[in-house]
C-alpha cells in the first residue's frame, strides 16, 4: 500500500470479515446502529416521498454529476479562475501528503498553532489532524459527533451520526473527563441529557471559534461558473468556522465541482432529504472568494485528487465519484445494519465505502479495501436510496471481478468463497441472511415506489475466467446456491 | 504556492483517464434532464412558509407593517433581549418601541461583543415557503455574517412578498457573489442517540417576524 493513500484505509485494519467479526459481538453497537439506520430510514423515505418529482430530480442529480466526471478537467481550470478572480486562492493537490502539507504551510505562515474544523471527510481521509499534530497544531473538531469522537481517541462509525456507537453516559463521562484537558471543561453537575451535552459542547467549543485565527473546512459543492463554494450543517459549528476566523482553508475532493451555481438548485433538494431526512437542514452557507468586511479576508481552496483521477479511469467505477455523501445508502444496508461502519476499516464506510475504497487506494494494493467489495448481498436497497443513481450494487460485482483479477496467481479463495465468508460473518445463520435480504429488497421496493425499481444494467459477467453470470437483482443467496451447484 | 506542476500532472491524469470521451464532445452535449419540477408548493405560499417555518420550532408572528415596531419590541421583551445586535441598515422607525440598549456594528463589533449580547433583529432577503427557509445574504438590514450567528437569539422580520414558493426560484434569485445563509430553523444536532437538541452553535432561538405587504 503506498504511503498517500494510507488514510483512506485505517492503517493495519484487519479484513472485513474479521473486523465485522468483533463489531457483532458488540452488543450495544449493534443496538444503537439498529435503532439509528431504522430511524433515519424511515424518517427519509417520508422526506422524499414529499416530493412527486423525487425520480426526476435523481435522475437530473446524475446527469449532472455525469457530465462533471466527463470533463472534470475543464471545470476545474473554470473553478479555479471563478475563484481566484473572487479574491481566493486555490491549490492543487496530488495526494495527502501535498494537501496536508500545503495546510501546514498556511497555518504556519498564520503564526498559527491551532485550528478548528468542520466536519469532512476529505480532511480525514488525508489524514490532517494527525499530520497537524505532528507539526505541533491542534486540530478541534466542532461537529458535536466529532468532538465525541476525537475526545474519546475513536473512530467514527457513520457518515453522518459518526459518534452513534456512543450512548448518552459513555459520552457524558468522555466530556468529564476529556473536556477539560482542552480547553473549557465540562460543568461539574454533568448530566447525560442530551440537551445538557449539547450546552456543555457549546461551551467548550464556543470559546474555541472566538479566538480561532485559521479554520478548515470541506465542501459540499463547489460551482465553476461562479466559484461559489457550499457547505450543508445543522449544528452552525460550520457557520463558526467559515465566519470568525481571519483564514479559511477549504480542502475538498476533485469530484465536488459542479458546473453552474444553478445546479444547487438540484443538489439542495436531493442532499438534506437523503441525509439527515429533513425538507432543508439548518444551514447552507455559500461563500464565493472573499468579501470585504464579512468572514473570512484570507479563502484558500485546495483541489485534492488523492486517487480520484485514477478512479475516473474506470468507466464502471467511474460514478462513485458522484457521491454526495448523503449515507442514505449506509441505512438502508443490512450489511452495515449489523456491522457497523468502522468493521469497513476505512473512513469511507457502507455501501459507498465498499466501492470507492478500494477504487480510491487502488484494486490489489490493500487486502483489506480488496475485501469490501466482498462485504454486500447485492440487494439493491443502496442503489434506490441513492440520491444519484449510483449503481452500487452492480459496480461491486465488477469490483469483486477485478479484485480477483489482481490477485491472480495467488491462493486466494474464489470470490463466492469471499462473499459467503463475509456473509456468513455478517448474518451468522442462512436464515438471518434470508430475511434480512428480504428486508433490504421490501425496503428497496418502497423506496423506488414511485418508478424508482432498480433495473439490472446490461447482462454483466462475473469474469471472463468464471462464467458464472450475475445477475445483480439476484439475491445473495439465490446466486450463491446456483453458483454453488455448478 | 499554487503548485502548478502539481496541477498539470493532476490534468494530465484526469485526460488520460478519460480517454473514452470522444475529444469533439463538449460538457453540453452530455445530457441533462431538467424536467422536475420548479415548484412544489401549490395554493397559499405564505401559509405555507409560516407552517414550515413553525414546523422546525421557529416562532412566525404575521403582523401588518403598522404593528411591526411594537411587535418586536414585545418580543424581544418576552425573550428578554437588553441588548440587541442591529445591523447597519435596519429601519430605525422599527425599533422606535424598544427601550433596550443597542451594539450597531460600526466600527465592527469584536467576537466577545457579539457573543456577550442578549440577541440580533435582522431583515432577510428571501423566504423559501416548502423548505420553510430563510435567506439572508448580508444586504442592508442584515449585516455580515457573524452578527447573526453569533448571538443566541436571531429576531428576523421577512416581508410577505419576499417569500419565494420552493428552491429553484430562491436560487435563480440570489446573487453568487454575496456571502448567503440559508436558515432553516433554529440549529440542530442529533448526535446523541438521535434525540434531536435545538441549538448547539447557531442561535438557539429563531423567531420569525412576517410583515403582510399590503
Ligand atoms: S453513494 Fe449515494 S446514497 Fe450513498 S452516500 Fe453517496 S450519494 Fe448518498
Amino acid at each position: 500500500m503506498s504511503d498517500e493513500k494510507v488514510n483512506v484505509v485505517w492503517l493495519g485494519s484487519p479484513t472485513f470479515p474479521n473486523a465485522a467479526h468483533d463489531a457483532l459481538r458488540d452488543g450495544q453497537l449493534r443496538r444503537n446502529l439498529k435503532h439509528a439506520t431504522t430511524t433515519i430510514r424511515d424518517k427519509r423515505l417520508r422526506a422524499v416521498a414529499e416530493l412527486d418529482d423525487w425520480e426526476t430530480l435523481r435522475l437530473a442529480g446524475s446527469q449532472i454529476k455525469d457530465r462533471v466526471m466527463r470533463h472534470l478537467d475543464e471545470y476545474l481550470l473554470r473553478l479555479e479562475a471563478s475563484v481566484t478572480a473572487a479574491g481566493g486562492v486555490v491549490h492543487w493537490a496530488e495526494d495527502a501528503d501535498a494537501a496536508n502539507r500545503i495546510v501546514i504551510e498556511l497555518v504556519r505562515a498564520k503564526g498559527a498553532d491551532e485550528v478548528v474544523k468542520i466536519k469532512s471527510m476529505a480532511t480525514q481521509e488525508i489524514g490532517l489532524n494527525e499530520a497537524l499534530a505532528a507539526d505541533g497544531v491542534t486540530a478541534t473538531e466542532t461537529d458535536l459527533a466529532e468532538l465525541i469522537v476525537q475526545l474519546a481517541g475513536d473512530r467514527p462509525s457513520h457518515i453522518l451520526v459518526p459518534a452513534i456507537h456512543r450512548n448518552r453516559t459513555e459520552i457524558r463521562d468522555i466530556f468529564r473527563r476529556e473536556m477539560g484537558k482542552y480547553g473549557v471543561a465540562a460543568p461539574d453537575d454533568l448530566t447525560d441529557e442530551p440537551r445538557v451535552l449539547a450546552e456543555a459542547a457549546r461551551l467548550h467549543l464556543r470559546e474555541k471559534f472566538l479566538r480561532a485565527k485559521v479554520a478548515v473546512s470541506g465542501a459540499n459543492f463547489a460551482c465553476a461558473d461562479t466559484g461559489t463554494v457550499a457547505v450543508v450543517e445543522s449544528e452552525g459549528n460550520g457557520r463558526m468556522c467559515l465566519t470568525l476566523p481571519e483564514t479559511l482553508i477549504t480542502v475538498m475532493g476533485i469530484e465536488k465541482v459542479l458546473p453552474a451555481f444553478a445546479d444547487l438548485e438540484v443538489f439542495l433538494q436531493l442532499l438534506p432529504r437523503s441525509s439527515t431526512a429533513e425538507r432543508m437542514n439548518p444551514y447552507t452557507s455559500l461563500w464565493t472568494g472573499v468579501t470585504p468586511g464579512d468572514g473570512p479576508q484570507e479563502f484558500h481552496l485546495i483541489l485534492l485528487d488523492n486517487g480520484r483521477s485514477a478512479t475516473l479511469a474506470d468507466r464502471q467505477g467511474r460514478s462513485a465519484l458522484h457521491c454526495i455523501r448523503c449515507s442514505a445508502c449506509l441505512n438502508v444496508c443490512p450489511v452495515y445494519e449489523r456491522t457497523g461502519g468502522r468493521s469497513y476499516g476505512s473512513v469511507y464506510p457502507g455501501p459507498i465505502g465498499a466501492v470507492l475504497t478500494p477504487q480510491l487506494v487502488g484494486v490489489g494494493t490493500s487486502k483489506h479495501a480488496d475485501s469490501l467489495p466482498f462485504a454486500s448481498t447485492l440487494c439493491g436497497a443502496c442503489y434506490d436510496a441513492c440520491p444519484v443513481r449510483i449503481d452500487i450494487p452492480e459496480m461491486l460485482v465488477h469490483l469483486r471481478a477485478k479484485v480477483v483479477d489482481a490477485h491472480r496467481g495467488e491462493k486466494l479463495p474464489a470470490p463466492e468463497a469471499l462473499a459467503m465468508k463475509a456473509a456468513r460473518v455478517v448474518f451468522g445463520s442462512p436464515r438471518r441472511l434470508a430475511v434480512a435480504e428480504r428486508l433490504g429488497a421490501l425496503g428497496g421496493r418502497i423506496a423506488g415506489i414511485r418508478g424508482g425499481r432498480w433495473l439490472p444494467g446490461p447482462a454483466k459477467k462475473w469474469t471472463a475466467a468464471r462464467d458464472v453470470p450475475v445477475p445483480p437483482r439476484e439475491s445473495f443467496r439465490t446466486w450463491w446456491r446456483k453458483a454453488g451447484r455448478r | 504556492m499554487t503548485g502548478s506542476a502539481a496541477k498539470d500532472r493532476i490534468l494530465a491524469d484526469i485526460r488520460s483517464a478519460l480517454h473514452d470521451v470522444p475529444r469533439a464532445e463538449r460538457a453540453e452535449d452530455v445530457a441533462v434532464t431538467r424536467d422536475y419540477l420548479d415548484s412544489h408548493a401549490t395554493g397559499d405560499v405564505v401559509g405555507l412558509f409560516v407552517e414550515r417555518v413553525r414546523d422546525y420550532r421557529a416562532t412566525v408572528t404575521r403582523v401588518p407593517e403598522a404593528e411591526v415596531p411594537a411587535e418586536i419590541a414585545r418580543i424581544l421583551a418576552e425573550r428578554g433581549v437588553r441588548n440587541l445586535v442591529v445591523p447597519p441598515g435596519f429601519p430605525r422607525e422599527w425599533l422606535t418601541a424598544y427601550d433596550g440598549s443597542r451594539l450597531t456594528d460600526d466600527p465592527p463589533l469584536t467576537a466577545a461583543e457579539l457573543d456577550a449580547s442578549d440577541g440580533v433583529v435582522t431583515l432577510a432577503a428571501r423566504g423559501v415557503a416548502l423548505t420553510g427557509t430563510i435567506v439572508l445574504d448580508a444586504g442592508p438590514g442584515q449585516g455580515r455574517r457573524a452578527l447573526s450567528l453569533v448571538p443566541d437569539l436571531h429576531l428576523c422580520v421577512v416581508r410577505t412578498s419576499q417569500v419565494l414558493p420552493d428552491v429553484p426560484a430562491a436560487v435563480r434569485a440570489l446573487v453568487p457573489d454575496r456571502p448567503t445563509t440559508f436558515i432553516s430553523g433554529p440549529s440542530a444536532t442529533s448526535d446523541i442517540e438521535l434525540d434531536r437538541v435545538e441549538g448547539v452553535h447557531g442561535p438557539r432561538t429563531l423567531d420569525v417576524l412576517l410583515v403582510v405587504d399590503s
